[in-house]
């Protein structure tokens, strides 16, 4: 309540004329916690989505403090613990693009509306351009087309790549970028075929 | 174009865009929204619901208060949610109708809330009176409840789960709602803390949706946007829901209703 600026009501009159109504409030540790109080009150957990899901971690909870804005160097530590957590397999990291171009075009997978694993996907189109051919994209992360044509597909790309997918935190701590290997949604398999969608000469993303 | 309430520069600006282009058809939604809306059907639906003798107490919802006093539906949706001294709580229009089910038709929780969203060949009992009430606010300003405390209090709550990211995807509903210009794969994403973006969407709810052919609420939406960001389920009514659709109507304040409507 206290944060609700006495702005506030000139702020709403102004409707189309403005920009937003308010800044983004500033919240604190405790209030955070408030907030995942009355998420534990009024949700249940349906199908896989299970209650523990409202618990945070801690990079969720850092971004929640400091509006997706934490100071450089908890960013840093935090990102650091996320990218040591990544379990890198050994060898080639360029799977199959064309279970890749699947798994990219899928929305499915750890919805409470889902079948574990059954038709998991990683949303990739739901955010980034990929293969040119495809119209059907959106814009909230980069355009990745040409990616391996641009960048090559080096053990040093492969890596990256491989790691962005599993855990985009452990390069930009918040990062709208889900965590898919992280999280659970994606595994080792689907996220080498992912690579191999992004990084193999032949694969529509590279046309 | 949705956004067309909100001055014909930002409508033409938006219809320049490259990345808003396959979004003329629009306008023709738009069109039969004015004309002869199926929403018409449900109102109907609404109406024999609103009247109908059920639950133990073999009553009707005739003498519901929806904040205007008991059975007026003039008004009663666009001054919603709003605080509810007998319920100690605010509660949204659908809240408030479950509140009337159990209170005067004497229903448990359970049994009225066993089937809320309904599908293309039966709307719920909920859509089919959202859309009759709401009709009684066809044309009146919107003013949600502001001014008691727990009004600001549910007010806050939903302007802070708004940016409040969790889940195994780590999303807010700013994650896809937070920035201008944005698509999930081809569907438009409104920046919904700005006014100018929420306002026109707000003054259109409940809707028909062509694109599942059915009635749509925005208990229904709040449902299904937390189904996307894989979290667990909200319940139907809950403060969460409410306090989400409390802080996007009052930050459409003042826009006029022209609801029930279309979406795509
Ligand atoms: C909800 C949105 C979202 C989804 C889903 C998503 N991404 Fe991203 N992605 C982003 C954003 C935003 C960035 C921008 C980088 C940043 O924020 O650090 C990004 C960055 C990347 C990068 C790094 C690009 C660079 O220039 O180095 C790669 C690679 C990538 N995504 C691949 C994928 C793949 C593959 C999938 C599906 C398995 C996927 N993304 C799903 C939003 C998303
Ligand atoms: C993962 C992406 C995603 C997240 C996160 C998300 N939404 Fe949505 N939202 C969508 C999509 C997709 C649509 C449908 C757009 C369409 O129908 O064209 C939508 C539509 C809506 C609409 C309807 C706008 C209209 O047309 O009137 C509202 C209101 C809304 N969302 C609110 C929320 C709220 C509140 C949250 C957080 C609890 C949230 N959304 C989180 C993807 C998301």
């Amino acid at each position: 309540m206290k944060r609700i600026p006495m702005l506030t009501a000139a702020a709403l009159l102004a409707a189309c004329a403005s920009g937003p109504t308010d800044e983004r409030p500033r919240v604190s540790d405790a209030e955070i916690d408030r907030v995942t109080a009355v998420l534990k009150r009024d949700f249940h957990a349906r199908g896989q989505a299970t209650m523990n899901r409202v618990d945070l971690d801690a990079v969720q909870r850092a971004c929640n403090l400091y509006n997706d804005n934490p100071p450089a160097e908890l960013a840093k530590r935090l990102e650091e613990a996320q990218l040591k957590a990544i379990p890198f397999p050994s060898g080639s990291l360029v799977g199959d693009w064309k279970r890749g171009e699947r798994i990219a075009q899928s929305g499915r997978g750890s919805m409470w509306s889902d079948k574990p694993g059954v038709q998991e996907g990683g949303s990739c189109y739901n955010c980034h351009q990929l293969s040119p051919k495809v119209e059907a994209y959106g814009t909230i992360g980069p355009s990745l087309a040409g990616y391996g044509k641009i960048r090559g597909a080096s053990p040093e790309m492969q890596k990256y790549t491989y790691g962005r997918i599993y855990n985009s935190k452990a390069y930009s701590l918040c990062t709208q970028m889900p965590r898919l290997g992280h999280a659970g949604t994606l595994n080792a398999q689907q996220i080498k075929d992912l690579v191999g969608l992004l990084l193999d000469p032949a694969s529509p993303v590279n046309q | 174009m949705r956004k067309l309430t909100c001055g014909a520069g930002i409508a033409l600006a938006l219809a320049l865009a490259p990345a808003y282009a396959q979004k003329s058809i629009y306008a023709d939604y738009q069109r039969m929204t004015a004309e002869n809306a199926p929403t018409e059907l449900y109102e109907l639906a609404g109406e024999e619901l609103w009247k109908k003798k059920q639950g133990p107490k073999n009553a009707s919802l005739e003498s519901c208060d929806l904040g205007q006093g008991p059975g007026v539906l003039k008004g009663a949706y666009a001054a919603l949610p709003r605080y509810f001294a007998d319920a100690g709580r605010v509660m949204d229009l659908e809240t408030r109708l479950l509140h009337c089910m159990m209170t005067l038709q004497g229903r448990s929780r359970e049994e009225a809330t066993k089937r809320v969203f309904g599908n293309a060949d039966r709307a719920s009992e909920f859509e089919a009176l959202s859309a009759y009430v709401a009709r009684e606010s066809n044309g009146m300003k919107i003013a949600a409840g502001r001014s008691h405390p727990k009004e600001q209090e549910s007010y806050e709550l939903g302007r802070e789960l708004f940016y409040h990211r969790a889940g195994p995807w780590d999303f807010s509903c700013a994650s896809c709602h937070g920035e201008e210009g944005k698509r999930i794969r081809m569907s438009d994403l409104p920046k919904l803390d700005d006014p100018k973006y929420v306002r026109p969407l707000m003054a259109t709810w409940p809707a028909y949706r062509v694109s599942t052919s059915k009635i749509v609420t925005l208990q229904w939406r709040m449902n299904d946007c937390y189904r996307q960001m894989r979290m667990p389920e909200p319940a139907f009514g809950s403060d969460v829901t409410v306090a989400l659709i409390h802080f996007m109507t009052v930050t459409s304040e003042g826009e006029t209703y022209r609801g029930p409507a279309i979406k795509r």
